[in-house]
């Protein structure tokens, strides 16, 4: 894309995130879930389709950040911290000013990225010398463990879950303020992820993805770069989880931990897309997300059917996503001069001995 | 091409929005009243779900053909918007949003069970329409303050408290009742749990086993294992559907022999019938029964709406109280609707709020917390042809529970 | 957990015996399913997502034959067979233009499949809990302290007859060898003039055939719900991972023990842990597999 498309696509994108709400200020919160959705698949795309780590666990950073935001939130201005606070135990209900409701949360926010970025840390630790296969099942055994050990945990209301707190203004602000914050952390992911795909670390992760062990034969350190795109990815989750948590009222681990379904969906979103493309997840997410909310809307009892069928007609029949069979068809458009065999689907893990 | 490609998309989004919009139905258009309610038609929730959408739909049905709602003169008929909310609070938030949004529901009936009750409740709270609800039990809903929030039903920690009543009375000396415990982790069992406790605090019984079984289990061989290693005086189950009926097969494969079982859910899983001789003796407690002698002009007595149901619904052999209270809460809308005679929400809320009337379901009287206060909780036996019987105290109880397997 | 382990080893040792029967029914139920799919994923690099949801369609089949007949003799070649004619379709319909693309080409479509599997079986039996109550009599053993319903005792055998079938099938027949040259080598197995794509076909009904045969055993043993496949799935794919591809004989051992494992989890440390038991053993064999490769700097892959 040349430069003066690309401005174009971001006025569009802006205009459309900007006046989206103030046009149909009954969708406030349908686009705002339509920016969460983006970012899901635009971080999972860093390890996913940029470096070649197909991860099926990013979801328990959102948890883990939606939990840790809830803990934040509530005890610094409550004495008894969440233990009390948790429905199962009492019935308490502080009431927070509406300063300390928007300190409280500013600080989850932040603390939720960073914790997340420290849980990557440590799985990190463990998973980076899995590869393929086993670093996908071995994530999503993660997700899995991490939401069924959080809901053993007493001091967050075990499986109760927590009510979090109200917030102090009007419902119209309320949906504007959580629209703009979802807004924000995806701008902002957006535009850090395409100034570092720029850099030496997109060339060093996508020579991860093509062959890591001519990469680390280089001289790549590639332990260090694989740790900085997951703890990018684990940080915004982690944001993203927070405010996502406040935006539903109540959290538990179905809330916190949607492994089936956008767990699962991340990934869909970005194949819909087209992997490995900094507009691939984006446009995915987007289509993905306009399929979802009108079959659910006219397809009551048939939702789940149609969204299977839109996602075996799309894997079986456009393998490489939209902007990859786009890609395909008209590589002029983007500017590109191909050399024909890049585009054949690439076969990954062969048969077994 | 490609800005050109991305403006489309963003054109098609905001066509589809704007599609959206004009599908809008205001919630009283021409003779019809619109009423919402997401529900868990899939996921976890689901069989009950069903149950409680089977309810509103009879009870819409039985209003519309017996004349409908009559306010300010004009005759209305009741309808309900369903949403799925796939068994996620999440989504159940979000599908409220859009209720009252989008489709400008301005009356809400409930969704299934208290943690979905608990992530809609702050949104019809903002938004100010009242709410009418007939699954969610958690106590924690009626000490946040909400004002447009009305359960029908009794709260939650009533559950088996009563089982643990009734075990003190049962043994001459309480504190030596030893109590084995499981519980599903998900909010409306741990809120059960909680009620359990406080009776066995109070009673000073001791708990020996006090189990919590992951949501997607669904074998509870484990504990069943250590109950009959440690005999405990009493058992206490809770787990939505699918919780009874494994806890049902378990005990009848395992021949657990305890004195008193008591478990939620009994008939919402049927398991009178699929395992009639492990459930003799089980307590269940239940919101109503068919036998209650209560009735109303519009559905009759308890067991006329029994029989009316059992003919729309013919594969019930016995009713869940889920369908019951659903049912109920739809009636609660009527009888507000043409108290208010009016469809301003705050008077329709007021006007709820002061209902006191005598249903099939029993009485309706809210709190200022928005709970009903005027029900009581029931506990009822399985005997050994199947059938359940009212237990009002211990002498109405077979003890210890009569079982050869 | 000191009163559980007291209770285990020096109140009630035997109730042991109990926890590790029950360890091996569930584990025969997570051999099959995993076996199955480690068929298809080391001979067509299937990753099957909808593993889970193949089992609970074969338990929804046994519940609808067993209203005619409720002799799980019957059932089960039945259920074996409609499900065997259930994986061609699908084999044909879309397994087929996936194969041979990268892996999450086919987790994403078995992924769809999934979804699709899970709302036509709520719409067709409902969201209900169901179960299937043969009433075959169950033994007591040590005073009543184990019971041994016959049914599981059934199941087990015929499970054991059926994995020893398959493996017994996969060593001798033609067509067993045939899907063994295709998974070592599908070209040189084309030019020996084996129709690969009919021994995909087979090998994917086969695996569908097996996960129906779990299914069963699952509907007379447990409780079937529409949307509970994904429990069967995961589990599956943890025993395949932590097996190894290309081993099936690990796999059947590694089912039988995680069954194991999640029970005496459950007994030691909590119910609470029992789904999280099977991922964390899955997680704790992956890190000690990366210590030994590293050792000869290689990677898991």
């Amino acid at each position: 894309m040349n430069k003066r498309k690309t401005i174009l696509t971001y006025a569009g994108l802006g205009l459309f995130g900007v006046f989206g709400p103030i046009l149909f200020p009954a969708y406030t919160l349908s686009i705002a879930y339509l920016w969460m959705m983006v970012l899901m698949a635009s971080t999972w795309d860093i390890l996913g389709g940029q470096m070649g780590y197909n991860s099926l666990g990013n979801i328990a950073f959102f948890g883990i950040g939606m939990y840790v935001s809830a803990i934040v939130q509530v005890s610094i201005f409550y004495p008894g911290g969440v233990a009390e606070y948790t429905s199962a135990m009492g019935s308490i209900k502080p009431e927070f000013t509406s300063n300390q409701y928007f300190v409280g949360l500013y600080l989850g926010i932040l603390a939720a990225g960073l914790v997340a970025l420290l849980f990557s840390i440590l799985f990190g630790s463990f998973m980076f010398g899995l590869r393929g296969p086993y670093f996908a099942i071995g994530s999503l055994g993660l997700a899995i463990a991490a939401a069924e050990i959080t809901i053993t945990i007493d001091y967050v209301g075990a499986a109760s879950g927590i009510s979090m707190p109200l917030f102090p203004g009007d419902i119209e602000f309320r949906s504007v303020f959580f629209y703009v914050l979802c807004f924000l952390i995806t701008i902002i992911a957006h535009f850090l992820l395409r100034w570092l795909f720029s850099t030496q670390f997109g060339l060093a992760i996508n020579a991860i993805r093509d062959d890591e062990d001519k990469a680390e034969a280089m001289g790549i350190p590639t332990r260090i770069y694989k740790q900085i795109g997951w703890g990018i990815a684990a940080f915004f989750m982690g944001a993203m989880g927070a405010v996502a948590g406040n935006m539903a009222g109540f959290i538990d681990k179905e809330v916190a931990y949607p492994i089936p379904t956008f767990g699962i969906f991340m990934v869909a979103m970005v194949l819909l897309g087209g992997k490995g493309t900094l507009w691939g997840p984006v446009l995915g997410a987007i289509i993905f997300h306009v399929i979802k909310e009108t079959t659910w809307t006219y397809l009551l009892g048939w939702q789940w059917v149609a969204l299977g069928l839109i996602l075996i007609v799309n894997i079986v029949y456009f393998q490489q996503g939209i902007m990859g069979w786009l890609q395909t068809r008209y590589p002029e458009m983007f500017g590109i001069v191909v050399d024909k065999s890049d585009l054949e689907p690439k076969a990954e893990g062969k048969a077994i001995k | 091409m490609i800005d050109k490609f991305m403006l489309g998309i963003g054109a098609s989004v905001a066509l589809t929005l704007a599609g959206l919009t004009t599908a809008v139905s205001a919630k009283v258009e021409g003779d019809t009243i619109t009423l919402g309610s997401s529900i868990s038609l899939t996921g976890k929730y689901a069989t009950n779900g069903l149950h409680t959408q089977r309810g509103y739909d009879y009870a819409v049905d039985v209003i519309n053909s017996s004349g409908g709602v009559k306010v300010g003169g004009k005759t209305y008929k009741l309808d309900v918007k369903y949403y799925d909310d796939e068994s996620t609070p999440a989504r159940g938030a979000q599908l409220a949003e859009r209720l009252i949004q989008q489709d400008g529901i301005e009356f809400m009936l409930g969704p299934y069970s208290s943690g979905m009750t608990k992530a809609i409740a702050p949104v019809s709270e903002k938004f100010g329409v009242p709410m009418v609800e007939a699954e969610g039990a958690s106590r924690s809903l009626f000490t946040q303050g909400y004002k447009y929030l009305f359960a029908v039903l009794s709260t939650s920690e009533q559950y088996l408290s009563t089982a643990i009543e009734l075990a003190a009375q049962a043994s001459s000396d309480p504190s030596s009742v030893r109590v084995a415990m499981a519980f599903e982790s998900d909010p409306f069992s741990m809120d059960v749990r909680a009620g359990v406790v406080d009776a066995i605090n109070k009673y000073g019984m001791k708990t020996i086993i006090d189990d919590q079984l992951p949501a997607d289990l669904s074998d509870m061989s484990t504990t069943l294992t250590k109950v009959k290693a440690l005999k405990p005086d009493i058992l206490i189950v809770s787990g939505h559907s699918k919780g009874a009926a494994t806890a049902a097969r378990q005990i009848n494969e395992m021949k657990v022999n305890v004195p008193m079982i008591a478990m939620t859910h009994c008939e919402a899983a049927k398991v009178q019938e699929k395992f009639p001789k492990a459930a003799n003796g089980f307590l269940c407690p239940t919101q109503w029964v068919e036998t209650l002698s209560k009735s109303d002009p519009m559905f009759g007595t308890a067991s006329d709406w029994n029989t009316g149901f059992k003919k729309a619904h013919p594969s019930y052999s016995s009713v869940p109280y889920q369908s019951a209270q659903a049912s109920a809460a739809v009636y609660v809308f009527k009888e507000a609707f043409e108290a208010a005679n009016s469809f301003d929400q705050d008077t329709v809320r007021d006007a709820i709020s002061a209902v006191e009337m005598e249903t099939f379901y029993g009485d309706i009287k809210f709190s200022d917390a928005g709970n009903n206060i005027a029900k009581p909780m029931f506990m009822r036996q399985i005997d050994s042809t199947g059938n359940y019987s009212l237990v009002e105290s211990a002498k109405d109880m077979t003890f210890p529970r009569n079982v050869s397997y | 957990m000191l009163d559980n382990i007291q209770l285990l080893f020096v109140w009630a040792p035997v109730i042991n015996v109990q926890i590790i029967l029950e360890g091996i029914f569930l584990g025969a139920v997570f051999a099959l399913s995993a076996y199955g799919l480690a068929l298809v994923w080391g001979v067509m690099n299937i990753k099957n997502l909808a593993q889970g949801d193949f089992v609970i369609m074969g338990g929804y089949i046994s519940l609808a034959l067993s209203q005619y007949n409720t002799s799980i003799f019957v059932i089960l070649p039945l259920v074996m067979l409609i499900m065997f004619f259930y994986g061609f379709i699908v084999y044909h319909s879309m397994i087929k233009r996936v194969i041979d693309q990268d892996m999450f080409t086919s987790l994403l479509a078995t992924f769809g499949l999934s979804l699709l599997m899970q709302q036509v079986m709520n719409l067709i039996w409902g969201p209900e809990v169901q179960i299937i109550d043969l009433d075959f009599p169950v033994y007591d053993a040590f005073d009543g302290f184990v019971t041994i319903p016959s049914i599981k005792i059934i199941s087990l055998v015929l499970a054991g007859i059926l994995s020893l079938a398959i493996v017994l099938f996969m060593k001798k027949s033609r067509i067993g060898q045939a899907i063994r040259a295709t998974a070592q080598d599908p070209r040189a197995a084309r030019v020996l003039g084996i129709d690969t794509d009919k021994i995909y076909a087979f090998t994917f009904s086969l695996n569908s055939a097996i996960c129906g045969a779990a299914g069963v055993f699952v509907s007379v043993i447990w409780v079937l719900q529409p949307f509970y496949g994904i429990t069967y799935s995961v589990r599956s794919f943890a025993i395949v991972t932590a097996a190894g591809l290309g081993n099936l004989p690990a796999v059947i051992s590694a089912g039988f023990g995680i069954g194991l494992f999640e029970k005496y989890v459950g007994a030691i440390i909590g119910t609470a842990y029992e789904v999280a038991a099977p991922v964390s053993m899955l997680l704790i064999v992956l890190v000690f597999r990366q210590i030994s490769m590293k050792k000869n700097r290689q990677a898991v892959k």
